[in-house]
């Protein structure tokens, strides 16, 4: 008890009181059930009872990967900051600060080091949560930190994309980053190192058509949707109403585009037996069960 | 016929005024020639003005004019013993993406591009150069044949962007700009790529990652179409202009960036006024080019591309 809460009736202390988070309950966007942010947290983000995929921020996909949620980030170079000089409504130097803010992360990619199931690998993660996890020169060069790295630590490097495309106010620099990670992608297969691509929802334009659809093995998650040009796009051009499940997850598998549609309680286990295999490391001895 | 854009208005009257004195002089009845050689000065001047002060949004017009110099011209006019060849080998031939082998200034060279077409029939025939997964798998396996027999490989970029249908999306659009991204960077040859028109995002990087770039002075390149990133950034197209002025998309802006590592000279009001000099002006670029990487060992220049594309967007 403090002097507020004896000078406060209750039902306005009730204002005041701002320490929880606001989203404490989220709904799901397929069956727009209420769940608890704390259960859907402990559930790694799927809907218990849906089974929808939601985002996840990079640090949650980074501690849901790692042994012991332990992981290094690994630095990236910092790039030229807003060479056109964007504005509109708002400068992009704001609209960068304000998503720095927002999320923590200084922009859409963060490139880790650590052990999957005790083996050394790289993992990067792309988060939606950061301007649409448009990929910049910014997380460009992320992506490509981690594939360096991972050539340096031979180990296998993950990736998890998740874009809704260009960084728009980057211009042509980000236009560039389709070959400049394709030029790391072709360091990682020189080193002979496996590079498996999770692709989660949503995985569209230039980051499709570079790194994302580059891997030694395509992972997608349920539902997430998959394409180049995104559904809106196309219905502009074809003019008609797609089809259900188009660029789905699924229909990506169906068109031999990825190898497997995995649950995302399935995905350690998952990408952990793919790189011990790719790698010929020993398996792992089994416990007594 | 010629076709004046909009902003080319002023200079449009300026022509059809001098056309108009012009038929007068041809019935003899008069003698205007001083006065027709200096409007023919004025008309000239007002051209040249007006084009050394385009916008990026009227670059924009004037790099997708139907008249421009289109991937055929250039082919007719730089490239003699042109072979082309179909197909990816895997689904379709895509006629959106024209490439084969040829001569330039009597080397033997590869030869890519997007043909948009010029007439009703021949755009139909192109897909106004926007192609499908099959054209980058058939540019991906040309330039790998390319590198096979040692060949350098041109590549010409006139394209609004990859095809985005339903069918193409089937058939992996991704995977396919992304596999020819990657045979540019694997290619043992060097490579030079100039925009003659339009390059459309992905759709024209995935063919236009080389050892030079090279583009026309009135050509743009944008990471997307300024309609499509107006509608990305603000769900307005209509905005387009405002997105051509903000995103640096003219080849005057990404020179300076060091995303492209030329520009070609345009004639006096773009290419479309004269197609013949265009196409000359290109093919002397191309050979510079080319020139400047001659005896490069095949891992010199892919080590030399790759380093090109890393030193993109980093601080010097």
């Amino acid at each position: 008890m403090n002097w507020i809460s004896n000078v406060v009736p209750p039902k306005i202390r009730s204002f005041l009181r701002r320490d929880t988070p606001e989203n404490l309950w989220v709904k799901c966007p397929e069956s727009g059930q209420l769940v608890f942010h704390k259960d859907l947290e402990a559930n790694l983000f799927v809907v218990p009872g849906s089974g929808y995929h939601m985002n996840m921020s990079a640090k949650s996909r980074l501690d849901s990967m790692f042994d012991g949620a332990a992981w290094q980030e690994i630095a990236a170079p910092e790039p030229l900051l807003d060479p056109l000089k964007f504005r509109d409504e708002k400068k992009y130097v704001d609209k960068l600060k304000d998503a720095r803010a927002k999320t923590g992360q200084t922009d859409a990619v963060k490139a880790a080091a650590g052990k999957l199931e005790g083996q050394d690998v790289v993992i990067a993660v792309q988060d939606f949560g950061f301007i649409g996890g448009s990929l910049g020169m910014a997380a460009g060069e992320a992506v490509i930190a981690g594939m360096e790295a991972a050539v340096e630590r031979r180990t296998p490097f993950v990736l998890f994309a998740a874009s809704g495309g260009a960084r728009m106010q980057e211009g042509m620099f980000s236009l560039m980053q389709m070959p400049r990670t394709t030029v790391a992608v072709r360091r990682l297969r020189a080193a002979k190192l496996p590079y498996i691509v999770v692709l989660t929802h949503p995985t569209t334009g230039g980051v499709t058509a570079s790194y994302a659809m580059l891997g030694d093995v395509h992972i997608a998650e349920p539902g997430a949707l998959i394409c180049f040009a995104g559904p809106r796009v196309i219905e502009q051009t074809v003019r008609e109403k797609l089809p259900d499940g188009f660029q789905r997850a699924d229909f990506l598998r169906a068109h031999g585009m990825v190898d497997m549609v995995v649950d995302r309680h399935e995905m350690r286990p998952t990408i952990a037996r793919l790189c011990r295999l790719l790698t010929k490391a020993p398996q792992p001895a089994r416990d007594a069960a | 016929m010629r076709s004046y854009l909009d902003f080319e208005k002023p200079v449009a009257e300026l022509e059809a005024k001098l056309e108009e004195l012009r038929a007068v002089a041809a019935r003899g009845d008069v003698s205007i020639t001083e006065e027709i050689a200096k409007l023919q000065t004025k008309a000239e001047k007002a051209l040249v003005d007006l084009y050394a002060g385009l916008t990026p949004w009227q670059k924009t017009q004037v790099a997708r004019h139907p008249q421009r110099p289109h991937f055929v011209d250039y082919v007719t006019g730089l490239i003699e013993d042109f072979t082309p060849l179909a197909g990816d080998r895997k689904f379709a031939q895509d006629e959106a993406i024209v490439g084969g082998f040829g001569r330039f200034r009597g080397q033997s060279v590869c030869v890519i591009g997007q043909e948009k077409g010029s007439d009703t029939q021949t755009r139909i025939k192109h897909n106004f150069g926007m192609a499908r997964p099959e054209g980058y798998r058939k540019a991906a396996r040309l330039m790998e044949l390319a590198d096979h027999f040692g060949l350098p490989v041109l590549s010409l970029v006139d394209t609004a962007g990859a095809y985005p249908g339903v069918d193409a999306e089937e058939r992996g659009q991704a995977e396919a700009i992304a596999r020819s991204t990657e045979a540019c960077l694997a290619l043992g040859a060097p490579n030079v790529s100039l925009v003659i028109g339009e390059g459309g995002s992905g759709g024209a990087v995935a063919i236009a990652t080389a050892n030079r770039v090279l583009m026309l002075e009135h050509a743009i390149y944008t990471v997307a179409s300024p309609e499509a990133a107006a509608s990305i950034l603000w769900r307005d197209a209509s905005r387009a202009e405002d997105a051509a002025m903000n995103m640096k998309i003219t080849a005057q802006d990404l020179l300076k960036f060091g995303i492209i590592d030329a520009v070609v000279p345009e004639p006096a009001g773009g290419a479309h006024r004269d197609p013949e000099a265009t196409v000359a002006a290109a093919g002397a670029a191309i050979a510079t080019a080319l020139g400047e990487m001659a005896g490069l060992s095949p891992d010199e220049a892919r080590a030399a591309r790759a380093e090109k594309f890393l030193a993109m967007g980093r601080k010097r």
